[in-house]
């Protein structure tokens, strides 16, 4: 006689059959969704008209000037002024921090992680470099002014490019050092020992396996903190940045950079008769800074992708 | 400054000749004795922190043999392995006590190299950890940090070390692919041919095949009867059939509870030949454990 018998099975079957087959509408779970749903499309709606309103006002200013745009000088005429000094002084800059501040943030990431003992003074020197992360910019530009303008003058010659690279580096160092040692911690434990399994010393195991897997995730940190560094306006205010007349650009001399020319002709009114007014001037310079930034990022994406294929030995 | 076979030297180290000849009488009443011992491990105790891991570790390791650590989790047995090559030293907590002698030359002596050390005294790993690298680079890579070979030496190296792994023929037509597109057991025996190609004198084999399927860990257990005239070799498992299959001697360790915490620790219970330990071992925990009556 069968234990179970196959009205028994049927039974079970139908229950089972219920059991997992049934739609139920479970609510907190569909009201996520909806919450998930509404702030993804805040964030786009936001960007999509903050870029739709830069765009729009930066058409006349591009449309009217053209390259002179690009190429003219600062003055006191929207409709005359150009951004080279700026684009000047801001790609001087993205090319200061990424020697500066690059260089120095990989080094102190791997001695942090891979060479410094775990104790409690290092503790307290990550944890303050962690902090230093939040300083906000406009101490770093006092810190920039004293120290780069004033102390080091005979190096940078005062305010010029050279202390505001210098101060923009000591600005984003914290920010490259953290997402380092992040990266570098995440390269797995049997990566090393594999190097130390051969005889490799620290230094070799560091060089030919730890920065070259952890090299994706410091060049994700090394964008974000060039992007930032070229976006800000407060520590280029501290250390003297030029928005009225400069004729000449050089790196010894007076400077300006686009975020500066933005945040001084956005606040002029725009009421000279001409096509351009301050605020288009503005726009447009805002958009060359996107652009400028956009350039930057895709250099670093692309150098991601070839360290990428690398890391899986390709 | 690198180990040293010269009397004069290891003395200047405060070590000599007497420690291991002393120690090799002292085994001389045992059957089966340990002549001239490759390791002499005396009262090993490593502490992570607070935590004693394992303690009073006094064994001979014998030269072109295939010793095997057995014992349950925690045990303490890759702690002991990882100090015969100075893999501890990477771990900032790990304090070691008491001595362990490699030719006579006290490891942990100040003036020895740990990078030499480690050199000759090569790992394989329980998660084959092959690097991101072809697998040509993968097996150059230890020759390489040397330097000093001409690239039709180096390409002899490589395939005589590929071919002692019993990897060769999988693989001599794709060099040049990355090695993480190897299967689990391939990784594993490019591993050991990695290992191979620094020539090293002993290799350590931490659970060499605790990530592999049966075929895989039989070619890995061939290999190493294969290698084992040219290396002396310890393995850490947890398989006890592997131990008995492929060791020399057996050391078994188990955990005790301590005084010092709520942690227990290891200690070596019985260490002798595998056929004694398999078959009438003297301690009744070894019995319990190798038949299966526990751990």
């Amino acid at each position: 006689m069968p234990i179970v018998t196959d009205s028994q099975r049927s039974a079970t079957r139908t229950q089972v059959r219920q059991a997992i087959t049934q739609q139920k509408r479970h609510l907190p779970s569909i009201a996520l969704s909806v919450t998930l749903l509404i702030a993804v499309t805040f964030t786009l709606l936001t960007l999509f008209s903050l870029l739709a309103r830069i765009v729009t006002q930066a058409i006349p200013a591009f449309s009217e000037r053209g390259a002179s745009f690009l190429s003219g000088t600062i003055g006191s005429e929207p409709d005359k002024v150009g951004i080279w000094p700026g684009l000047f002084g801001s790609f001087a800059i993205g090319i200061g921090v990424l020697l500066i501040a690059v260089p120095l943030g990989i080094g102190a990431a791997i001695y942090l992680e891979e060479y410094a003992e775990q104790n409690r003074l290092n503790r307290f020197v990550v944890v303050n470099i962690r902090n230093l992360a939040g300083v906000p910019a406009v101490i770093y530009g006092v810190l920039g002014l004293i120290i780069f303008v004033g102390w080091l003058k005979p190096v940078t010659n005062g305010g010029t490019v050279v202390a505001a690279a210098l101060t923009l580096a000591i600005l984003v160092l914290p920010v490259v050092i953290i997402t380092s040692m992040e990266a570098i911690r995440a390269v797995p434990m049997g990566l090393r020992d594999a190097g130390y399994g051969v005889g490799a010393s620290r230094w070799e195991v560091t060089r030919d396996h730890v920065v070259p897997y952890a090299m994706p995730g410091i060049l994700t940190g090394t964008v974000l903190a060039l992007a930032r560094a070229l976006g800000e306006a407060a520590p280029l205010i501290m250390i003297g940045a030029i928005t009225g007349l400069l004729p000449e650009t050089s790196l010894s001399g007076k400077f300006t950079a686009i975020p500066m020319l933005i945040y001084s002709w956005s606040g002029r009114p725009d009421s000279s008769g001409g096509n351009i007014g301050w605020s288009n001037a503005a726009a447009g310079a805002g958009l060359v800074l996107l652009a400028l930034v956009l350039v930057f990022n895709i250099i670093g994406i692309f150098l991601r992708n070839h360290f990428e294929a690398k890391r899986v030995g390709t | 400054m690198s180990t040293s076979d010269s009397p004069q030297e290891s003395g200047a180290l405060g070590v000599g000749a007497d420690v291991s000849t002393s120690l090799a009488q002292e085994q001389q009443t045992k059957s089966d004795s340990i002549d001239l011992p490759i390791f002499a491990v005396r009262d090993l105790s490593v502490k992570y922190g607070e935590f004693r891991a394992v303690r009073d570790v006094t064994l001979d390791i014998s030269e072109h043999e295939i010793t095997a650590f057995i014992g349950p989790s925690g045990c303490g047995k890759t702690t002991v392995l990882r100090c015969l090559n100075r893999m501890n030293d990477f771990i900032d907590s790990a304090k070691v006590e008491g001595r362990i002698d490699y030719h006579g030359v006290d490891l942990y002596h100040e003036d020895v190299n740990p990078n030499e050390v480690r050199r000759r005294i090569g790992m394989v790993f329980q998660k084959p950890n092959p690097f991101p690298k072809s697998i040509f680079d993968n097996v150059a890579y230890g020759p390489r940090l040397t330097g000093g070979m001409s690239k039709a030496d180096l390409n002899d190296l490589v395939e005589r070390s590929l071919r002692r792994a019993a990897l060769w023929d999988e693989v001599k037509d794709r060099l040049k692919a990355s090695a993480l597109g190897l299967s689990g057991g391939q990784q594993q025996r490019l591993c050991i041919a990695r290992c191979i190609a620094v020539e090293p004198d002993v290799i350590l084999m931490d659970e060499p095949c605790s990530a592999l399927d049966p075929i895989a860990t039989a070619r890995i257990e061939d290999l190493m009867q294969e290698i084992k005239k040219d290396y002396t070799i310890i393995i850490v498992t947890h398989n006890m059939q592997q131990a008995a299959r492929v060791s020399d001697r057996t050391a078994f360790f188990t955990t005790e509870m301590n005084t010092e915490s709520d942690r227990r620790t290891g200690v070596l219970v019985e260490y002798d030949t595998t056929n004694k330990m398999f078959s009438v071992p003297s301690d009744e925990r070894t019995e319990a454990y190798v038949t299966g009556r526990f751990g």
